[in-house]
C-alpha cells in the first residue's frame, strides 16, 4: 500500500516537473533572455522567500486546511525583530533569525488554540488573526518603513552572501545567492520530518481522517500545534530574511501573498482536501509561479495581466488536482 | 447561582437573535456613554444608513454561500468589476454633455451590464464547484484573482470617475426621506428571506447544506440547486458593486477589500454555520448593525483603522469561542 502510494505520487510530481520544462523551452522560444544565468539565477533569489513561506502553506493543506494569517505573522515577526536590533542596538544575525521564528510560532499556537479548542474552519480563524495582527503591528507599533540607512548592517551583509559568482561576458559578475542554500535546508528538513518521523505521518493521518487518526493514537492537540507552530515560524524566519534581502523593513509588506503561495502549493500538487501533498511538489509548483510571473515581463505582455495569469493558475491547478482526486477516488 | 442558570439558557437559546438583539443593545449602550454629544447625533446614524447596505448585501452573499456548506472569496472581486463594467459603458455612451447626464435607459443598461456580470461569475463559480469539483475555498480564491485582475486590465489601475447622476441617486439618494441604499437593502434582503424560508428552492438549500446524502436520497438535484446559489451571491455581490460605484461615484479595483473579512465575520456572527445548513437573513441583518454602531463609535473616539481591524479580528475569534461554548453545553 504505501509503496503503491509512493510510486504514484513521484509520478504526478513527474508530471509537474514535465510541465514546467515544458513551460521553460516555450518562454525560452519566444525571449532567449529567460536562459541567461542573470535571469535564471534572479528566478531562484525570487523562489525563496515565497517558498520558505509555502512549506508552512503545505504542512497547513496536508493536514485539510488553509492558511491566510502567514503573511501578516510574517511581516509583524519581521518588523518586531528588526525594531528589537535597533533599540538594543544589536550586531548578529542568528539571534534575530531565532527571535522572529520564535514570533512566528508563538502567533501560530494561537492559530493552533482556535483550530483544536473550537474545531472552527482553519480559514475563518486564519482570516481572524491576520486581521488582528496586522491591524496591532500597523496600529500599535508604526507604520513608518525602515530603510536602507536604518536597517541593520549585519542582516544586509548576510543576505549578500553569494554561493557561486560567475562573470559575465561583459566584464560584470552575477551570483547566486546563498539564501537558496537555507531554502533548500529548510526544504529537506520538512521532506525527512514528514516522511520520516511519527509526527510528520500524523500530519497526513490527520488530514486524511481526523477521527481514524486519533483512534489509530495520534495526539491530534499535539498535531495541530506542531503543524501550526511550524508554519507560523517558517513564515516568522521568512519575513526576516525578506527584509534582509530587500534591504528595508516594510509594516504593510506582503499585502496579498497569501493567493500566490497558496497557488504555488496546489500547483505543486497538495490537495486541499488533505493527506496528499510532498516537499518537491511544493518546490516545483513555486517555481512554477515565480517562473510564469517573471515571465510575463520577459514576454513583453503588460504587468497588469500578472493577477488574472495567477487566477487562472489557480483554476486550472485546483480542477487537475480535484480531477485527479476524483479519479482516485473511483 | 439563579442569575448564571437563566444567563446560560439565554445563551443556549437555538435562535441566537435574541443574544445578537442584546449584544446590539449593549455596543450601543457603552457606545452613547463613551461619547454621548457625538455618538447620537442624527447625522452618525444617518451616515450608517447609506455606509451598512453595501456590506450587508455581501455578507448575504456570503451567508448563502455558506448554507452549502461552501464560501465565496471572490464577492470585492465580483462588485468591483460590476462596478468597472458599468462604468466603462457609460464612458462609452457619454456624449458631449458628459457622463453626468447620461440618459436613464444608458443607465439601465449599466444595471443589467453589472447585474449581469454578477451572474455570469456566480454560475462560473458554481460550474468550477459542482461539475469541475474544485472547492470551495480554493476556486472563489482563483475566480476573485481573476475578477480582480480583469479590473484592473479594464482600467489599468487608476480608479473609473465619474458615474452618471442617476446611478448616484441609488448610492446616494433618498426615497422618502430614507436612504435608497438602505430602502434597497430592506427590499432585496426580505426578498432573499423569503427566497430562502418559503420556497422550496430555499428549504432544498438549507437541506443541502444540513445532510449532503439525505439531500441526494431525497433525489435533489444537488449541483442545479448550488449552481443557482451561487448566482444568487453573484448578484448580490454586484448590487453591492452597484451601491458602492453609486456613492463614492467611483470604481476601482481595490475598493473594498477590507469587505472580505468583514463579510466573513458577520456572515459567522449572524448565526451562519460555515459547514452549512444554518443562516438567516434576520441575523446578519442585526449583526451587520451591530458592527457599524462598533466600528463607528470606535471612528468617533479616534481609534485609528488599523486598531479597528484589529478589533474586527478579535471580535471573529471571540465569536468562534462563545459559539463553540454554546455548541457544547447544549
Amino acid at each position: 500500500m504505501t509503496g503503491n502510494k509512493m510510486a504514484w505520487l513521484r509520478k504526478s510530481e513527474v508530471v509537474i516537473a514535465g510541465i514546467l520544462l515544458l513551460a521553460m523551452i516555450l518562454i525560452g522560444l519566444v525571449n532567449p533572455a529567460f536562459w541567461q544565468m542573470d535571469n535564471l539565477f534572479g528566478l531562484l533569489r525570487s523562489n525563496v522567500i515565497i517558498g520558505i513561506m509555502a512549506l508552512g502553506v503545505l504542512l497547513v493543506m496536508i493536514s485539510g486546511g488553509i492558511d491566510v494569517s502567514f503573511p501578516a505573522f510574517a511581516v509583524a515577526a519581521m518588523y518586531l525583530t528588526i525594531k528589537g536590533m535597533l533599540y538594543f542596538d544589536y550586531n548578529g544575525v542568528f539571534l534575530p533569525f531565532v527571535a522572529a521564528a520564535t514570533m512566528g510560532a508563538l502567533l501560530g499556537s494561537l492559530n493552533a488554540f482556535f483550530v483544536y479548542k473550537f474545531r472552527m474552519i482553519p480559514l475563518i480563524v486564519t482570516l481572524g488573526t491576520a486581521s488582528m495582527v496586522r491591524g496591532f503591528l500597523l496600529g500599535v507599533v508604526g507604520t513608518s518603513i525602515i530603510n536602507i540607512n536604518k536597517m541593520p548592517d549585519v542582516l544586509i551583509d548576510f543576505a549578500k552572501t553569494d554561493v557561486i559568482t560567475l562573470t559575465r561576458a561583459d566584464g560584470g559578475t552575477s551570483g547566486l545567492t546563498a539564501m537558496v542554500v537555507v531554502y533548500l535546508v529548510l526544504a529537506a528538513l520538512l521532506h525527512f520530518v514528514l516522511r520520516h518521523t511519527m509526527i510528520g505521518r500524523g500530519v497526513y493521518a490527520l488530514g486524511g481522517d481526523a477521527e481514524a487518526a486519533s483512534r489509530a493514537g495520534f495526539d491530534l492537540r499535539k498535531v495541530i500545534f506542531f503543524i501550526y507552530c511550524v508554519a507560523g515560524a517558517l513564515a516568522g524566519f521568512a519575513g526576516l530574511l525578506h527584509s534582509s534581502m530587500i534591504w528595508l523593513a516594510n509594516p504593510r509588506d506582503f499585502v496579498g501573498m497569501e493567493l500566490d503561495v497558496i497557488a504555488a502549493v496546489v500547483l505543486g500538487g497538495a490537495s486541499i482536501f488533505g493527506g496528499r501533498g510532498s516537499v518537491i511538489g511544493t518546490m516545483l509548483g513555486v517555481f512554477m509561479l515565480v517562473m510564469v510571473k517573471n515571465s510575463l515581463i520577459i514576454m513583453k505582455i503588460d504587468t497588469t495581466w500578472q493577477r488574472v495569469a495567477v487566477g487562472v493558475i489557480i483554476v486550472i491547478a485546483t480542477a487537475i488536482t480535484a480531477w485527479r482526486d476524483n479519479r482516485a477516488k473511483a | 447561582m439563579k442569575f448564571s442558570m437563566d444567563f446560560r439558557r439565554l445563551i443556549n437559546q437555538d435562535n441566537n437573535i435574541v443574544q445578537l438583539i442584546l449584544m446590539t443593545i449593549l455596543i450601543f449602550i457603552v457606545m452613547t456613554a463613551l461619547s454621548p454629544d457625538k455618538f447620537l447625533r442624527y447625522y452618525n446614524f444617518e451616515s450608517i444608513t447609506y455606509i451598512f447596505p453595501e456590506l450587508g448585501l455581501l455578507s448575504i452573499a456570503m451567508m448563502i454561500a455558506m448554507l452549502t456548506g461552501g464560501i465565496d472569496l471572490s464577492v470585492i472581486g465580483i462588485a468591483n468589476l460590476s462596478g468597472i463594467l458599468a462604468g466603462i459603458l457609460f464612458k462609452k455612451f457619454a456624449d458631449e454633455a458628459g457622463v453626468a447626464d447620461t440618459g436613464l435607459s444608458v443607465v439601465m443598461l449599466g444595471a443589467i451590464v453589472a447585474l449581469g456580470t454578477g451572474i455570469v461569475a456566480g454560475a462560473l463559480n458554481g460550474f468550477l464547484i459542482t461539475r469541475v469539483r474544485i472547492t470551495p475555498i480554493l476556486a472563489t480564491l482563483g475566480t476573485g484573482q481573476v475578477f480582480t485582475g480583469l479590473a484592473i486590465v479594464l482600467t489599468g489601475g487608476p480608479a473609473i470617475v465619474g458615474f452618471p447622476d442617476a446611478w448616484a441617486f441609488i448610492g446616494n439618494g433618498k426615497i422618502f426621506g430614507v436612504a435608497t441604499p438602505l430602502v434597497l437593502f430592506v427590499v432585496i434582503a426580505s426578498l432573499i428571506a423569503f427566497i430562502l424560508t418559503r420556497t422550496t428552492f430555499g428549504m432544498n438549500l438549507m437541506l443541502i447544506g444540513t445532510n449532503p446524502k439525505a439531500a441526494l436520497f431525497a433525489g435533489l438535484k444537488r449541483e442545479k440547486m448550488v449552481i443557482y446559489s451561487y448566482m444568487m451571491t453573484g448578484v448580490l455581490a454586484s448590487v453591492a458593486g452597484i451601491i458602492l460605484s453609486g456613492r463614492t461615484n467611483a470604481a476601482k479595483s481595490d475598493y473594498g477589500t477590507s469587505y472580505l473579512l468583514q463579510a466573513v465575520l458577520i456572515a459567522v456572527l449572524g448565526g451562519t454555520n460555515p459547514a452549512g445548513g444554518r443562516g438567516t437573513v434576520l441575523g446578519i441583518s442585526i449583526a451587520v448593525i451591530a458592527l457599524m454602531l462598533l466600528s463607528s463609535g470606535f471612528q468617533i473616539l479616534r481609534f485609528s483603522n488599523h486598531l479597528i481591524d484589529f478589533i474586527w479580528g478579535a471580535f471573529l475569534l471571540l465569536v468562534i469561542a462563545l459559539n463553540a461554548y454554546k455548541g457544547r453545553s447544549r
